[in-house]
């Protein structure tokens, strides 16, 4: 495994299994009454959120508490420019202070990428603007493959602000590397620019016609549409954007009731994903975010402890 | 303006890399080509050196007042001296903004204080360059300084009332606006990758090419309405050099700078998000390099010009989007022109003596410079390598500044001397 997790690229389908298994140890443990595992102690973790986050905060927070690292949390917001300190200033800073791990939300694509270059300890990489969320992507494929036993050969539809959201690219690459085939679905004010060279060379599919794939899905991720794109122009209203991408009550009747449901959340109820959908038997949700917590250890002790037992 | 300078004999240079001769500089003149008698001369050894009328810029950022952290007028001179040329024009965005006569003389002042280039500033069309009332055009015109070419570069003047005003206003005196094509609705102040299929996979904001191409568009068709003259600062894009092709066509006066760096470094240079390679117009794709290539061999574009755009290192060492836009490029321009374009075979010395240093002259009314190689003209020259094979060492440069992109590449050509006036400025490749 490579020394950083910046992006899933960094990863090799092997590296994916590896984490995989060892995520589901972790898993176990987690249903454990006591959930503390020796593997990082006396390790220094820091999260560096220059973004707003709850879920993946805390959730990297639990996985290093629960392997014994001493974890800390930074937040700032905003850019370190409007700050007056140089982005380089400010993670030299905090790396000066003797830590093993960073991990690292920015609200600028490539921030983790940047930062990985100038300091010595490992870089996660828990978000960085539109760009990559790879442990995102690496729960969301340790669910599915938990729920459908395999990738292999399964239709993932993925649907949303595909332009503005990181997890559909860390997703995208994640899910055709475990050997999915997957379908991405937004209007086309919220395709990503060069979609049509990208999903070529990428090999994912394609449209702006979500009830033209949702019969033949295997596996649904809706993902989050912020409001205020309507104001960008993105789409007229939420109504408009529901009919045509949301996944509403008459489309769940159309999925199979073995379909998983995905959603990174925060959930616009009712704008992307209706709530009898979110609270569907078969949604997988919150199976998400405990997978979250299995699969941030499984990357912390990798990265931090080596190979090896745990 | 002759002044008394030592007499200097350049010896067996080849005059636009067309036919040798020995070139005798006298106060400041050249004063005889040929074979003269010049006893007592100093001996510039130029065998297999190629002369050039000295190199013009029509867009430079030297960054006094206001950032003398990054560039000042002395070193800003200083690499333009380097980089072969003997005047530059400093752009108005400085702070603070060249929109006055006095802000316009001062900058003036301290280039002939430094003495290595003529420093010619250009006047912001737009107070404060906000784009809203025009700046004192008139005055600045009117002024020591002579000001005929005004941009509110870095910004686009976007409101085509002000533009139209400023191209009819600037008729008086000859003078030229020169646009910074940013339609700012479509490509915001955030937007720093070319939009594209990278920046769709880098999740950069997108720069598209038509938020240049409209303005372009817009711009021309008020050139021909006002039968005023407008210039298309950093074209960067195959869609305006089709616009630039139609509007000339049409006998619009229209002129076109392409700066070094859209000439040869492309768009998936940002792939590793480094910010070196941050710049405004974006890096784009192969096809607009290749279209801008032949749009400069051709005549459609004009001019070379550098965008010489000094950053302190810190203000690169931000996030990409949050990073400053520009790169260095005075020191450099010469041996990518020749790199990309000469050595090539797809123009001559002659060719790019004209992008280089007649038509930017003429583009902003320096009346002294990118004058012919003959008998009784100012000794404004450059001589160059066309054999050096350089590497491009960052470290080695005397801009005050780090943020260039060309280092570790190799150039084809190096600037081997410079005199301004018939005074050496550079020599050996070093600051004389």
């Amino acid at each position: 495994m490579k020394k950083h997790l910046l992006s899933v690229d960094d990863l090799t389908t092997d590296d994916v299994h590896t984490l995989f298994t060892t995520a589901a140890e972790m898993h176990d443990v987690q249903r454990r009454q006591v959930k503390k595992l020796p593997a990082l102690r006396g390790r220094t973790v820091i999260n560096m959120f220059f973004e707003d986050s709850t879920r993946t905060r805390s959730s990297f927070e639990i996985a290093g508490k629960w392997l014994s690292a001493d974890t800390i949390n930074i937040t700032g917001k905003g850019s370190s420019a409007s700050k007056g300190e140089s982005l380089r200033d400010t993670v030299l800073t905090v790396a000066s202070m003797g830590v093993d791990a960073l991990v690292v939300r920015h609200g600028a694509s490539g921030a983790c990428q940047q930062v990985a270059q100038w300091i010595d300890a490992v870089v996660i990489n828990a978000g960085d603007g539109t760009h990559e969320h790879p442990t995102q992507a690496l729960l969301d494929a340790y669910t599915l493959t938990r729920r459908l036993g395999t990738l292999e050969g399964k239709h993932v539809v993925i649907v949303g602000d595909l332009t503005h959201s990181r997890v559909f690219r860390s997703n995208v690459a994640c899910l055709t590397m475990l050997g999915a085939e997957v379908t991405v679905v937004a209007p086309p004010t919220l395709m990503p620019s060069g979609v049509d060279a990208w999903s070529a060379s990428a090999g994912f599919a394609t449209t702006y016609d979500l009830d033209e794939v949702i019969d033949k899905a295997d596996a649904v991720m809706m993902l989050r549409v912020q409001r205020e794109r309507m104001s960008g122009g993105f789409f007229p209203t939420g109504r408009e954007y529901t009919v045509g991408y949301g996944l509403t009550r008459d489309r769940l009747a159309r999925l199979g009731p073995d379909v998983p449901i995905c959603h990174p959340g925060p959930m616009n109820r009712g704008l992307e994903i209706a709530a009898d959908a979110a609270d569907a038997v078969q949604s997988a949700i919150l199976e998400q975010v405990s997978a979250g917590v299995a699969i941030r250890m499984s990357v912390l002790y990798h990265l931090l402890a080596g190979e090896g037992a745990v | 303006m002759t002044e008394k300078t030592d007499p200097i004999l350049i010896k067996g240079a080849s005059l636009l890399g067309e036919r040798t001769a020995d070139v005798l500089v006298v106060d400041g003149v050249v004063a005889e080509i040929g074979t003269p008698d010049a006893a007592g001369a100093r001996v510039v050894d130029a065998d297999g050196l190629v002369l050039l009328p000295g190199l013009v810029d029509l867009h430079t950022h030297l960054r006094e007042p206001g950032r003398e952290d990054a560039e000042t007028i002395l070193t800003g001179s200083r690499a333009a001296a380097v980089g072969g040329y003997t005047a530059v024009l400093a752009m108005a965005n400085t702070n603070p903004v060249t929109d006055t006569a006095e802000a316009a003389e001062r900058v003036l002042d301290l280039g002939r204080q430094a003495g290595l280039v003529d420093v010619q500033p250009v006047g912001a069309v737009t107070k404060g360059l906000a784009g809203e009332e025009l700046a004192e055009i008139g005055l600045m015109a009117r002024s020591r300084a002579a000001v005929r070419v005004f941009s509110d570069d870095g910004r686009c003047v976007h409101n085509a009332r002000v533009m139209r005003r400023a191209l009819e206003y600037v008729k008086a005196f000859g003078g030229v606006v020169s646009q910074h094509a940013q339609d700012p609705d479509l490509a915001g102040p955030a937007s720093c990758c070319h939009e594209g299929e990278l920046s769709g996979r880098l999740g950069l904001p997108g720069w598209p090419g038509v938020a240049e191409e409209v303005i372009v568009a817009r711009d021309v068709m008020l050139a021909r309405h006002t039968g005023s003259r407008v210039h298309v600062a950093h074209a960067s894009t195959a869609g305006t050099v089709e616009v630039l092709r139609w509007a000339k066509a049409q006998g619009i006066a229209v002129t076109a700078e392409v700066t070094p760096h859209h000439l040869l470094l492309t768009t998936d240079l940002l792939a590793g998000y480094d910010p070196t390679f941050k710049v405004n117009p974006p890096l784009r794709p192969a096809e607009d390099v290749e279209a801008l290539r032949g749009a400069l061999a051709d005549g459609t574009i004009d001019a070379v010009a550098t965008d010489h755009a000094p950053h302190a290192r810190h203000d690169k060492e931000h996030a990409f989007v949050d990073a400053a836009f520009g790169m260095l490029g005075l020191e450099t321009a010469l041996g990518v022109v020749a790199t990309v374009m000469v050595e090539s075979g797809r123009m001559g010395w002659g060719d790019l003596a004209r992008v280089m240093s007649t038509r930017p002259a003429q583009i902003a009314g320096l009346a002294d410079h990118g004058r012919p190689l003959a008998v009784g003209e100012p000794a404004h020259l450059t001589l160059v390598d066309p054999a050096a094979a350089v590497v491009v060492d960052r470290d080695s440069s005397v801009s005050l500044s780090r943020n260039n992109p060309w280092h570790g590449r190799s150039l084809s050509a190096a600037v081997h001397a410079t005199l301004l006036r018939g005074v050496p400025t550079v020599l050996e490749g070093k600051l004389a």
